[in-house]
């Protein structure tokens, strides 16, 4: 569902991502792991089209983001880093705006976004205005947004920040229900979240990809049973970085 | 379609905050208060409103124009929306187009707000209102330009108050221009400040110097009034539609938004 091909991306003279190839299939929830500054969020951004890579493809249901961008993007849900909407809207309006603007109408718009304030658990708050939500309402709403057309592939930049546990719980049983009929690709910093929601992971550093496997094989590698230790010894600090 | 959508989005924007109400009534207050007052509208007893009225709009619109627009794309890059619009199945264009009419809008319903004037024109005198219709278009055209460039100035920013800074200084040196007394004042200066820059080339051993520095003066001062509004406004405002005019303000306006939509996709690579 998601073929990302010698994805490369170059700002000025710094490499953010190098050379960056992997696949995630339906039924497949994809954990993208990396230290800060890996290349995690730049590459979810070419792979949703926002930003053009300087080279490689990534297709998405077989249609390359590059050469047809507008049909691929009707294929994708995302859920950005900040998760950022507009202030000045309603939970309702907003994922009205959002569902017309993904070409649905009439009384299918209505089911979508009804579906998603369900699904997200947003009832309380639909008619109030988006700038008095908490921060984790807010993350709701904005995932609710990636939802609304039922897509057939989810990009989530770090679901679960910034959330209480309790949230953090529902968010990963939420990713683990979707994860079996999409292909879901989410970035954490959470090690936990990968053996609660992932069935594959892969772990970047400085734009490259320097370990893949299942939660499983991931632990193994390690050789401790810790993934803490995995990441601690395939990732560069950035304090070594500095050095 | 999504033009429309968005289009939707930002007029009730606009209108579910204090921005649009304030405009509206400052324009409102501003407008007929000055044709009034300055204007000497009763006074002068002319059956028109090119004077009294249509006179003043491009001084309001130099300082409350940019205010309508300057949260277009700005405020858009400081919440990280623009990352939401990016990745909907919409072309950068649509949005642009969506956005630049919902600022339209505001202003048309400001202008059309202003109608008790033409009503109290018509019950006091007899005047040509084909004219006054000309002049509402010319002040509507002059009001686009200012909302386009604006426009291309938020797309450059995501600070508001940048852009509003940066975008009235061009709105008024637009206005400035075009003004009589300001090309009178350049016409005065531009052959001394070409001299002084011939001046600084050392060995120049031109014949006619005299009329090569006139000749410069000339072309200075017709540039930099050609870049001012109310030639094109003037003419509307006497209900005199010219091909010329139309033209100027349409290629303005798109260029604007063709520049916004450069800067947008530039930003992302």
């Amino acid at each position: 569902m998601i073929e990302v091909e010698n994805l490369t991306k170059q700002f000025g003279s710094k490499h953010a991502v190098e050379d960056l190839s992997f696949t995630v299939r339906k039924g497949e929830v994809l954990g993208f792991l990396g230290p800060n500054g890996a290349g995690k969020s730049t590459t979810m951004r070419m792979i949703t089209g926002f930003l053009p890579p300087t080279a490689g493809d990534a297709k998405v249901c077989g249609i390359s983001v590059v050469d047809r961008p507008s049909e691929a993007k009707t294929k994708i849900g995302y859920l950005p880093e900040s998760a950022p909407l507009y202030n000045d809207m309603t939970v309702y309006g907003f994922l009205k705006f959002c569902a017309s603007i993904r070409g649905l109408g009439g009384s299918a718009k209505k089911d979508a976004v009804e579906r998603a304030i369900e699904t997200c658990f947003l009832e309380n708050v639909a008619k109030q205005s988006i700038d008095t939500l908490s921060k984790g309402y807010r993350h709701r709403t904005c995932l609710a947004q990636a939802l609304l057309h039922d897509p057939e592939v989810l990009i989530l930049d770090e679901p679960t920040d910034g959330l209480d546990p309790n949230q953090k719980h529902e968010v990963r049983q939420l990713i683990k229900r979707l994860g079996e009929k999409k292909a879901i690709l989410f970035s954490t910093h959470i090690l936990e979240e990968v053996d609660a929601a992932c069935t594959r992971a892969v772990i970047v550093d400085r734009g490259r990809i320097v370990a893949d496997g299942t939660p499983a094989e991931l632990i193994e590698q390690s050789g401790t049973g810790s993934l803490t230790d995995l990441f601690r010894r395939v990732t560069t600090r950035d304090t070594e970085q500095a050095a | 379609m999504s033009s429309l959508t968005i289009y939707k989005r930002e007029l009730s924007s606009y209108f579910s905050q204090p921005t649009a109400y304030a405009i509206i009534v400052i324009f409102l207050i501003g407008s007929l208060g000055l044709t009034f007052t300055f204007g000497n509208f009763m006074r002068i007893g002319d059956a028109s409103l090119e004077w009294s009225f249509f006179f003043w709009h491009p001084w309001i619109y130099m300082l409350l124009a940019p205010a309508v627009g300057m949260k277009l794309w700005a405020d858009e890059q400081r919440t990280g929306t623009i990352e939401l619009l990016g990745t909907f199945p919409v072309s950068t264009w649509s949005a642009i187009l969506g956005k630049f009419l919902a600022a339209a809008t505001v202003w048309l319903v400001a202008l059309l707000l202003t109608f008790p004037i033409v009503i109290t024109v018509n019950y006091l005198g007899d005047p040509d209102n084909g004219a006054i219709i000309a002049g509402y278009i010319g002040s509507f055209l002059v009001c686009c330009t200012f909302l386009a460039i604006t426009m291309l100035v938020s797309a450059c920013t995501r600070d508001q108050v940048v852009c509003l800074i940066v975008s009235v200084t061009v709105c008024v040196m637009m206005v400035l221009c075009g003004y009589d007394d300001f090309k009178m004042a350049v016409s005065k200066s531009a052959p001394s400040f070409v001299s002084f820059l011939v001046d600084l080339i050392p060995f120049v051993n031109i014949a006619n110097i005299q009329t090569g520095i006139d000749q410069t003066a000339a072309t200075i001062v017709e540039g930099v009034t050609s870049i001012g509004v109310w030639e094109h406004f003037r003419s509307l405002n006497r209900g005199l539609f010219r091909l010329q005019d139309l033209v100027w303000f349409g290629s303005f306006i798109v260029l604007c938004l063709l520049g916004t939509s450069a800067i947008l996709s530039s930003k992302r690579a």
